[in-house]
């Protein structure tokens, strides 16, 4: 008789979640790929400004993360992005975009070079079917290791002293987009310098079993540079500042899109220069190689807003011939409390949107129960809102 | 790279050098590169025992368009013209059909054959109008005269009348079994009909749109069937001189190993020699799987692509015997004149369909169906004096058998297919001097198409028209600058039509002129 193994019903619970449950104040939790995954755990401000001043420590164990090797692992990683994958040595990670043939962008995420010819790669959304797709045709393994590999992202300034206190030796040598591996109590570390946050940090990827134990080790080197366990609050408040996107919020995956016209294409999410039409055939390369002659539909900006009050759903206007005229929409605001500015990142049709274009969101309030509205007046601006020196710095400093 | 050429055709099966012949009237300096030592592909004669021949795949012409002869000025002798149909009994008590004639049924058959082949010929005739047309693309970018195209379908299937048009919207989607049991009671006449819907797919009469490969079948020559003089290389000659005289070149034996992608288009082709020869224009008569997976690598076109002609459905069921003879065997109630005719083991409807069911579990039929001529009774150049061969197809023997195929697991289907056709001619076995069987496995080698299925790729609505060889690719341009199909997989399809060929230089001559 065949038995049927029971599967996992409900919510997953991280490898870390013991530890995150004893320090959970807050009790708000949301759903991430069949995890449960914290808003925040104390106060969402505070974790803010753990990122900003000190170290926040985020789960990041229900992101995506595929083992890929084979002989032709490099042949395939480089057709599936758009960007150079040969220019990314082992030891190296790289920031990357996956398109359909239609050159819309199916998702974007981190290849991990871990050594010659194998690679892991990591996206907020899960893709086997895509990548089982794309190796029709190749010598490949795909595994999913999701489950197996528990990580963690330590970003803030004294992260760097907490990652000496917690000793890994010559981890001031890691470069941004560097990868490095130490032991760990007998089993391997991966330590990545990459993040969500555009400030100095790391990423840190061992096996599941090992969870607590480094949540442990690490709090205690950092029980003196202020670590804290940060929510996807938080995190998402000091992304909007990095100017980074996220997939279901800035773009839908490709491969959800229903309407047409839903999708974008890198060329549309800013990310041209992610886009190598120099390397060898990659997916999208002929409809992006069209798109790049004929020019695109809509462009992401982003804004700095005028007032204080984010600009959450609100359209995007131009004044053109006096009027005022609807070209588009925001997809991410926040106030940034380290920049004192009211940011957002947002959608527009082109031409419109260039560096320095002064156009207008639309910003609806609600103060006592009654909304009100303002015509705010917001510029596009081509830098990150926070970028500090020190995310660059190699060794970076001891704060 | 050496020699230039304004194209390339890879492969010399009917439709490339059809596709080949057209591009170089047009002007065009076309090179065709044939992996074996004869053109034809599956269109082919060649000896299978000392003194004997036969048409290895193809065996008998019904569907080559009158316009791809008329295009080319297409001559070559038949040996047999108008060849009805007899489907056996073993009593002797067969039923016998040519055109729109039946003999040996009822008389409410007789007459009920007459209107189902008035109505049937009358849908291949709307059908045959746009196997000979490129499909429309439906896509948004679809041009005018894609609507045009579109509209005129439409228009045509209007203009059947209400009638009609509901019964062609009736039939076009369903199976041949359920048409065929409310219209007539024999049997025979029922198994038959059934067989030529089914021959050469993966499909039974109970099968869907086994109406539409009917319809198919009939279109061209309302079924009218011929066998050429020397067997099917008559054809594929006479499509080389065209192509010759034409100024394409012709190489054989000279098997293509990649056609060369640079910056994103066809570049020329590399030979397993080691020869390189350019072109901005390749044209591959190979079907898809093996156009795209081998020959252009998945590495180099897109993975929704990719998905797509690895999902195409291309697993042959049909299998060729070839049998030397020292003499006709006898078949009760058939006279010696009657030999030049098309026979058919088909008893009944129900038997076609229990036959086909083996093949859906991966098994050989255990009584199998078969579509017999022999050749040789009108043709003496295919067998030496005073003995005959015959040539046969055999259903089902699945591509993907079970067992897999091997040399015997081939032989036992061999001896089932003789001893099946042993009730039907008592003396067959005294008279083979030499027998051969090529089963989809052996088609997928001899003939170099994936999975042994002479359509390279099922003929099934979903594979069919804006769909074949798959969507976003239809008008036989590739999704790669340059890289043309041209033969089975594209539209329409299989059979020694021509009319991929001729579809494909039309689309590329349409296209350049475009550009």
């Amino acid at each position: 008789m065949t038995t049927i193994q029971e599967v996992p019903q409900g919510r997953l619970k991280s490898p870390f979640y013991p530890r995150q449950a004893e320090l959970d104040r807050l009790n708000r939790w949301h759903e991430w790929k069949g995890y449960s995954s914290a808003d925040g755990f104390y106060d969402t401000t505070l974790e803010y400004f753990a990122i900003r001043n000190s170290t926040g420590v985020f789960d990041l164990t229900p992101m995506t993360k595929y083992r890929i090797t084979g002989p032709d692992s490099l042949d395939f990683i480089d057709r599936l992005v758009t960007r150079d994958m040969r220019k990314i040595k082992p030891g190296r990670v790289a920031y990357a975009v996956w398109c359909n043939d239609e050159g819309q962008v199916i998702d974007d995420g981190t290849i991990f070079h871990l050594q010659q010819g194998e690679y892991r790669l990591c996206s907020q959304e899960r893709h086997m079917a895509w990548l089982t797709a794309a190796a029709i045709g190749m010598d490949v393994s795909i595994v999913d290791e999701t489950h197996d590999i528990a990580a963690l992202a330590v970003q803030g300034p004294t992260s760097y002293s907490v990652m000496k206190n917690l000793g890994l030796d010559g981890i001031g040598n890691l470069k941004p987009f560097g990868l490095t591996n130490f032991d760990f109590e007998g089993t391997d570390l991966m330590v990545s310098r990459t993040g969500f946050t555009g400030d100095l940090g790391y990423e840190l990827w061992l096996p599941a079993a090992k969870a607590e134990a480094l949540w442990d080790a690490l709090f205690e080197a950092g029980k003196l540079h202020g670590i804290m366990a940060i929510g996807t609050e938080a995190l998402e408040q000091s992304r909007i500042e990095a100017g980074f996107i996220a997939a279901y919020v800035d773009f839908l995956p490709a491969d959800v899109t229903v309407r047409s016209g839903r999708s974008r294409s890198p060329f549309e999410l800013g990310l041209e220069w992610l886009v190598d039409f120099k390397k060898s055939n990659f997916n999208g390369r002929r409809a992006l190689a069209k798109e790049k002659r004929q020019g695109s539909t809509w462009r992401l900006v982003k804004l700095d807003i005028e007032g204080n009050k984010p600009a959450h759903h609100s359209y995007i206007f131009a004044k053109s011939g006096g009027r005022r005229k609807n070209i588009g929409f925001t997809t991410s605001a926040t106030w940034s409390p380290v920049c004192k500015q009211n940011i957002a990142i947002g959608t527009v049709r082109t031409p419109h949107g260039n560096v320095g274009d002064k156009l207008f969101v639309e910003i609806y309030y609600q103060r006592e129960m009654h909304w009100s509205r303002v015509m705010a007046e917001a510029t596009v601006v081509d830098k990150p809102f926070w970028n500090p020196p020190r995310r660059r710095a190699t060794p970076p400093g001891p704060f | 790279m050496n020699d230039r050429y304004d194209a390339i055709v890879v492969g010399a099966g009917h439709n490339g050098l059809v596709c080949a012949s057209l591009l170089a009237k047009a002007g065009r300096k076309v090179l065709v590169l044939e992996a074996k030592d004869q053109v034809g592909g599956a269109a082919i004669t060649r000896t299978f025992a000392d003194g004997y021949s036969v048409s290895a795949c193809a065996h008998l012409l019904y569907q080559l368009q009158p316009q791809v002869r008329k295009d080319l000025g297409l001559k070559f002798d038949v040996s047999s013209d108008q060849m009805g149909t007899i489907a056996l009994s073993p009593d002797g008590n067969h039923v016998r059909y040519n055109g729109n004639e039946v003999s040996g049924t009822s008389d409410e058959d007789a007459a009920s054959y007459k209107d189902f082949y008035r109505r049937m010929t009358r849908f291949a005739d709307l059908l045959q109008t746009y196997l000979n047309k490129i499909p429309p693309r439906l896509a948004k970018d679809a041009s005018l005269s894609d609507l045009l195209t579109l509209a005129q379908l439409g228009l045509d299937v209007r203009r059947l009348g209400k009638v009609e048009m509901q019964e062609f919207l009736r039939l076009i989607g369903i199976n041949i079994f359920d048409e065929l049991v409310e219209r007539f009671e024999s049997g025979l006449l029922k198994g038959a009909l059934s067989l030529d819907a089914v021959l050469g797919t993966h499909l039974g009469p109970r099968s869907p749109n086994t109406i539409l490969t009917y319809l198919y079948r009939l279109a061209g020559s309302h079924g009218a069937i011929s066998a050429p003089a020397g067997g099917m290389s008559a054809v594929s000659e006479a499509l080389a001189h065209s192509a010759r005289d034409n100024g394409a070149t012709i190489r054989t034996a000279m098997p293509v190993k990649r056609i060369i992608i640079e910056n994103g288009r066809a570049a020329g082709v590399e030979t397993e020699n080691g020869e390189l020869f350019s072109s901005w224009l390749v044209v591959s008569n190979a079907d898809p799987k093996t156009t795209i997976m081998r020959l252009v690598s998945a590495r180099n076109v897109e993975t929704g692509f990719t998905r797509r002609v690895q999902n195409i459905r291309m697993r042959g069921n049909a299998a060729k015997v070839h049998l030397a003879m020292d003499g006709l065997p006898h078949i009760k109630g058939i006279e010696k004149r009657e030999y030049g005719e098309r026979f058919v083991v088909a008893p009944d409807e129900n038997y076609v369909e229990r036959a086909f069911n083996a093949a859906k579990y991966g098994e050989t039929s255990t009584k199998p169906v078969f579509e017999i001529t022999f050749p040789s009774f009108r043709d003496s150049s295919l067998a030496p004096t005073g003995k005959h061969v015959m040539s046969a197809i055999v259903q089902y023997a699945p591509y993907e058998l079970r067992e897999g195929w091997s040399d015997s697991t081939r032989q036992a289907f061999l001896d089932l297919a003789i001893d099946t056709l042993g009730e039907y001619m008592p003396d067959l076995k005294q008279r083979i001097s030499a027998a051969e069987m090529l089963t989809p496995a052996d088609i997928e080698k001899e003939f170099l198409i994936t999975g042994g299925h002479w359509h390279h790729g099922e003929l099934s609505l979903d594979q069919f028209l804006f769909t074949r060889p798959v969507g976003g690719a239809a008008q036989y341009a590739m999704p790669l600058d340059g890289l043309y199909l041209c033969g089975a997989g594209a539209h329409p399809g299989g059979g020694v039509s021509g009319a991929a060929g001729r579809n494909a230089a039309r689309a590329i001559l349409k296209r350049e002129q475009a550009a």
